[in-house]
């Protein structure tokens, strides 16, 4: 089943096009991430997502219930984590959790209460003010706050934005268990490594259009590849390697260059050929090609 | 639509909470103001003015205090609530919800009523002993009291969603809340203002409020209670149309 299908969304302000047709499919049981530079849309669809920006046109369906049409079963089935970090100054962290459970029509939710607070070391702050808190505590509080209605489908919106390491590692493991569990997640980070350990499959956004959308490993496979780096102290490359070259440099002891590859085997080949024109390598490095360089690609180009 | 639901009653009490957590501002304060309105006005005022015979002018003065101070904090109960989440983001909180329109609308305006009748019950207790109050007919000042809070509660609503900064909410309670209701007969009857004042204040429907609230304690009043009771649900009404086509709309919250 589609957990989130995004149809033909537009959105305009003013001049500016935040969104241009974006049309997505995010299936049920997925980790699904978001990617792009600031301004590319990211939060704008999420908001569209959670009800809280209206397109200019398209529809947006979560487990088959128009965001807009039927809001009231879309929600139902929806967390979200905004990336703002808001908070009401007015009640603790265990009122705040029963306060948004009751606005789902969870009166009695105590039990789950207790363990997505557990979940995220907010036990022993329970009974503590909002405004008492750290930006780490408060933020932990606004994921709680997603999930207090154990949603199917989780939409994180930059949620490690400006926190530290304990609490992501925290956040992941409770997010990855309820995954596991079944629930849909849908992440947009700035953390790129994050994205890669995390999702399965991810959508890139650039000036409100998906410019790339697969599964991380075909994404990485597709794009780049890996790289060898090689530092020649004598000689130069030959002709037949120099269409490989990425990023050639001249270092102090030589000329070096960054070959692209797609299977290890080439590697040898490389070797060989550089061996049997004499050149001398003085150094070398096979590096796997990661998501920041799928990131920097395609955001150069503007496509796949 | 359903109006006992629990997210509907889960927003009433955390509207309730939000108020009563900092009673001694939005309940004690305005209850010592008053007070001291009654005082002041009172004592310069006792034996120079009667406006209906047999009443002094502090026992007419307390109705009126009563009814401005429903009217007053029920506005800032819904206007203060929606304005402070609405800049701080944690409106966002209410939008993710499933709750509808209708229930967001109920739930903002009840908890202003409950703030502005906690406090106008609160002035009337401290005030009462000033002054003897006859309570001709009982029915009508809690019908005055509910139709007033309920509009005040709806003004705040529709001036929280208008606002965007805290001066334009300051704008609309100091140019249209607090002339409307200085100039509606809490300190005075508007039969003693001159002809063209008379006509304008016939056109301030908080004056049919606190004309008909008054009615209920004296069994005297500028204007038929029935006449008032009509003009001030009609003007609930329209304006309880206006805020929930805001809400469904999405003006200023969903943009």
């Amino acid at each position: 089943m589609t957990a989130i299908q995004i149809s033909n969304v537009e959105k305009r302000y003013k001049s500016l096009q935040a969104l241009g047709g974006v049309s997505l499919a995010i299936e049920e049981g997925e980790f699904f991430g978001l990617l792009g530079p600031n301004g590319a849309g990211k939060t704008t669809l999420i908001s569209i997502i959670a009800g809280l920006i209206r397109p200019d046109a398209g529809s947006v369906a979560i487990h088959g219930h128009d965001v807009t049409a039927d809001f009231r079963n879309a929600r139902k089935k929806l967390g979200v984590v905004p990336q703002e970090l808001v908070f009401d100054p007015f009640f603790t962290v265990r009122e705040t959790l029963r306060l948004q459970s009751g606005y789902f029509g969870l009166a009695n939710n105590d039990a789950w209460i207790d363990e997505v607070m557990h979940n995220l070391d907010l036990t022993n702050k329970a009974d503590v003010n909002m405004r008492a808190l750290s930006g780490g505590m408060k933020r932990r509080v606004l994921v709680a706050q997603a999930l207090v209605h154990k949603p199917p489908v989780i939409v994180l919106d930059e949620p490690t934005a400006g926190v530290d390491v304990e609490l992501r590692q925290t956040l992941w493991k409770f997010i990855s268990r309820l995954n596991r569990e079944g629930h849909t997640v849908v992440l947009t980070t700035h953390y790129l490594e994050e994205a890669q350990a995390m999702c399965k499959r991810v959508a890139m956004l650039k000036s409100g259009q998906v410019v790339a959308l697969d599964s991380m490993a075909s994404l990485i496979r597709r794009i780049s590849g890996s790289q060898l780096m090689v530092n020649l102290s004598h000689g130069d490359l030959t002709d037949d390697l120099r269409h490989l070259v990425t990023h050639p440099e001249t270092s102090e002891h030589g000329k070096k260059y960054s070959l692209r590859i797609n299977e290890y085997a080439e590697v040898e080949q490389i070797l060989t050929r550089l061996r049997t024109s004499g050149a001398v390598i003085d150094e070398m490095q096979l590096q796997q090609a990661d998501l920041e360089d799928i990131f920097l690609q395609i955001m150069d180009k503007g496509t796949v | 639509m359903n109006f006992i639901s629990a997210g509907f009653r889960t927003l009433v009490y955390k509207e309730s909470l939000r108020f009563w957590k900092v009673a001694t501002q939005t309940i004690a304060a305005p209850i010592l103001t008053a007070m001291l309105y009654l005082l002041i006005f009172g004592h310069v005022l006792e034996g120079r003015v009667t406006v209906y015979a047999g009443v002094t002018y502090t026992a007419f003065l307390i109705p009126g205090l009563v009814m401005m101070s429903i009217l007053q904090n029920a506005f800032a109960n819904s206007s203060s609530s929606l304005i402070q989440s609405k800049i701080t983001g944690n409106l966002v909180f209410v939008l993710l919800t499933p709750l509808s329109h209708w229930e967001i609308f109920s739930a903002y305006v009840i908890a202003a009523m409950a703030r502005g009748l906690a406090v106008g019950l609160g002035v009337f207790i401290a005030t009462t002993w000033f002054a003897h109050l006859s309570f001709v007919w009982p029915l009508w000042i809690v019908v005055f009291a509910l139709l007033g809070a309920a509009i005040l509660g709806t003004m705040g609503l529709i001036a929280g969603i208008w606002a965007e900064k805290f001066d334009q909410l300051a704008a609309f309670q100091n140019f249209l809340i607090m002339p409307l209701t200085f100039l509606s007969g809490v300190f005075y009857s508007i039969h003693s203002l001159p002809p063209f004042w008379l006509t304008i204040s016939h056109l301030n429907p908080f004056f049919y409020m606190i004309d008909g609230f008054r009615y209920g304690f004296f069994g005297q009043s500028d204007v038929n209670p029935l006449v008032s009771v009509a003009i001030v649900s009609g003007f609930l009404v329209a304006l309880s149309l206006l805020a929930i086509r805001l809400l469904r709309s999405g003006y200023r919250l969903r943009h």
